[in-house]
């Protein structure tokens, strides 16, 4: 599968918090040496490329105690264990694998470089004492977006281009939904899977057919800028989102507004602890009060009073006052998952299989 | 003024030499690219093909995996020559590769969680099948309706890619795997693992094969009247014909052996060093086996060598991009050169290059 996402149900529960104190060092290290390894080429405009800015800030925010490496485009399997192996072998004290593919890899290199301290982003495996693990709450950002689907979409009708039919995906498309029904109860949604993370023209074709449908809002899951091209071929008629980077080059219109996966404060914060000794392995899941999952500006193409209703929204989340899934809530067979006021436990979110209620279509399998 | 001249027969000396010619100009331009770059191009040359064989830091770690990388694309690539050499175009032996894959892994995860050791070889005979079979669809379509082999097995590429996506979606996903794409891991299951044979060696299962391919390849050529055959079918035809040959069946041979052989080196990647069956299982052995069967001269040792050098290049460029920050479309171009480059002297083999005036002949 290509790359990231999803930390595992059953194996998440009860681990979303930092674990303590196992493998703190005694001492920090005089200069750090930190690889990256990305599933994507820098210039994706979107998932590696964030990732990429947040290697740059570590070198900004450390400047010579800090060397910075990285290797675009490693396919998972065989070949990112062997990458990975190499970086070890060049002297690197911690390595970022920054796709899920690289779950397995990571694991199995740690176990060889105990020295090396490694960090898998969106993973849920932590065989050894060496290997951290990291996700963003993206579905808070998705709520934001479905607020402003919900308000912005004449036709009633709006989509989602879903990437891979798994948690992570899964959690987005049900907070996008629940937030445009929460303000438009006529509003019906339709999913397209492209089952690809970065494949501009399958995310394009994605798009066409869900415009072809009468859609008129579109959110994508998927890394390129293509769903924004098809809609800007609307003449406005068709807005959209920036995923997983601003893409600011189709603002004001289509894109309305963005997730931003900014991971840089939290490779500036793993970096610098290496340096002062306070390393520790971890297992982050942070959103949009840790600052990893940010909001673009949303745009005057939208009425000014959906703009202060979102951006409360994104307020009430980063303030801890509201939570995406909030009860009641019902899965789409009609079976209650969530009981009036209750709000998810994060091991149901991480193993999400399943539409919430009023959702049409089925989960690919 | 430069002209050419056609050889009455194709130089043996050239034939020979401009694998080496392609290689030393692709350092020359790549050099050069690298410059244009910013990156000491001395430095860059250096990583890619001296590093990863003798630099103390990488070298253990890096000679056996030239073995792991060049392993599948010699198998596929002997297989590809035979075809190549009697006109017979197989390009899909990346769906062939995706096929042996799944049929092997398929077999291995319906008897989970028998243990006996005769899982894996049935699993082996299976990825065989599995090629094979792929490879019988535009094989069976050229010699009963004489479509395009070329276009057929290409397309069936895309077929395969579906029908894998749709495996790791559904049948063989890991039951345990939390509803995520991919199979269990095969590398952790004793009686279906294609383990290093050797610790820190790189040998497996496959690059055994691989090497058993070369010298059964090479003997065939020679000795058999397959290997005859097949010869005479790519130098002339029409004598071929004469001479009793079938070209109907030369194509299901040909199609069917190196669509074993392409299975069969999917099986023992997807049982060793990737270990499960995943929607990106593929990394395009199949399409640069194409490359390195035109690099080694459709010949059995200079496949072995050229694949030799097309592990190395792999490895030693993934080195050269982050030890000295190359892009990784810099190292794919540089690849691509040298099939470029080998295309281009290859001229020299059938052709005299002449100085002057064409002399009239009186």
């Amino acid at each position: 599968m290509k790359r990231r996402t999803i930390l595992k149900g059953g194996a998440a529960l009860g681990l979303v918090s930092v674990m303590g104190g196992r493998m703190a060092m005694a001492q920090g290290l005089e200069k750090v040496k930190a690889g990256f390894v990305y599933v994507g080429p820098i210039g994706d405009g979107g998932w590696t490329f964030q990732h990429h800015q947040g290697a740059l800030a570590v070198q900004e925010a450390y400047g010579d105690k800090v060397e910075i490496v990285w290797q675009e485009n490693v396919p998972e399997g065989a070949d990112a264990e062997r990458v990975l192996t190499q970086m070890a072998l060049s002297g690197c004290n911690i390595i970022f694998t920054t796709s899920f593919g690289y779950m397995d890899p990571t694991n199995a290199v740690a176990a060889k470089f105990p020295d090396v301290k490694f960090e898998h982003a969106t993973g849920y495996k932590r065989d050894h004492a060496n290997v951290s693990t990291y996700n963003a709450r993206f579905y808070e950002g998705r709520a934001v977006q479905g607020h402003i689907a919900g308000k912005m979409t004449k036709t009633n009708k709006i989509g989602y281009i879903g990437s891979f039919p798994i948690p992570e995906v899964i959690m987005g498309i049900n907070s996008y939904y629940l937030h445009a029904k929460k303000v438009n109860p006529d509003v019906e949604l339709s999913v397209v899977w492209a089952f690809t993370w970065f494949d501009p023209a399958k995310e394009a074709d994605a798009a066409k057919a869900l415009i072809d449908q009468g859609v008129d809002v579109i959110a994508s899951h998927t890394d390129s800028t293509a769903p924004l091209a098809e809609a800007a071929k609307t003449n406005g008629a068709v807005i959209g989102f920036g995923q997983a980077s601003d893409m600011a080059d189709y603002k004001p219109s289509p894109r309305v507004s963005s997730i931003i996966d900014n991971w840089a404060p939290y490779y500036v914060k793993r970096v610098g602890a290496l340096l002062d000794g306070t390393y520790e392995q971890a297992d982050a899941w942070e959103g949009i009060a840790g600052g990893e999952v940010e909001i673009g500006e949303i745009t005057d193409a939208v009425p000014a009073d959906v703009r202060a209703e979102a951006e409360a929204l994104r307020d009430s989340i980063a303030a801890g006052t509201y939570h995406p899934f909030t009860g009641p809530i019902n899965k789409q067979d009609g079976s209650a998952w969530l009981a009036e006021g209750q709000t998810a436990p994060d091991g149901d979110l991480l193993g999400m299989m399943f539409y919430v209620e009023g959702i049409t279509g089925e989960i690919p399998s | 003024m430069v002209r050419l001249e056609k050889r009455p027969s194709p130089s043996a000396f050239w034939q020979w030499a401009t694998p080496v010619l392609a290689v030393v100009l692709t350092m020359i331009a790549g050099g050069i690219m690298f410059a244009l770059l910013g990156k000491n191009p001395v430095e860059a040359i250096r990583t890619i093909f001296w590093d990863p064989l003798f630099n103390e830091q990488f070298a253990a770690y890096s000679r056996p995996q030239l073995l792991v990388k060049a392993g599948p694309l010699i198998l596929i690539a002997v297989g590809l020559s035979l075809g190549f050499r009697a006109g017979i175009w197989n390009i899909g032996a990346e769906g062939q590769y995706i096929m042996g894959a799944i049929f092997g892994a398929g077999v291995g995860l319906a008897l989970y969680p028998v243990e006996t050791r005769w899982v894996f070889p049935l699993m082996v005979v299976a990825g065989v099948f599995g090629g094979w079979l792929w490879a019988m669809i535009p094989a069976i379509l050229k010699t009963r309706f004489n479509t395009n082999e070329i276009l057929v097995s290409l397309l069936l590429v895309y077929v395969a890619q579906n029908i894998l996506a749709s495996m790791s979606l559904g049948l063989l996903r890991n039951p345990e795997g939390g509803g995520f794409p991919g199979s269990r891991n095969l590398g952790q299951i004793p009686a279906m693992a294609n383990p290093e044979l050797i610790p820190g060696t790189g040998m497996h299962w496959g690059v055994i094969a691989a090497f058993v391919v070369v010298i059964a390849a090479y003997v065939m050529l020679q000795r058999h009247i397959l290997g005859f055959h097949i010869k005479l079918s790519g130098q002339a035809p029409r004598a071929a014909r004469f001479a009793g040959v079938s070209p109907q069946r030369l194509v299901v041979l040909c199609m069917g052996i190196s669509g074993a052989l392409a299975g069969a080196a999917g099986l023992f990647e997807v049982a060793g060093p990737s270990g499960q069956i995943s929607i990106d299982f593929n990394v395009g052995y199949g399409f640069t086996a194409i490359i390195v069967a035109f690099l080694g001269r459709l010949n059995p040792i200079g496949i072995l060598l050229a694949g030799l050098l097309m592990a190395l290049t792999y490895i030693g460029g993934e080195l050269a991009s982050f030890m000295l920050s190359l892009p990784s479309a810099a190292i794919q171009a540089f690849q691509g050169m040298l099939l470029f480059f080998l295309l281009a002297v290859d001229l020299l083999t059938n052709y005299r290059v002449r100085f002057g005036a064409k002399r009239e002949v009186a």
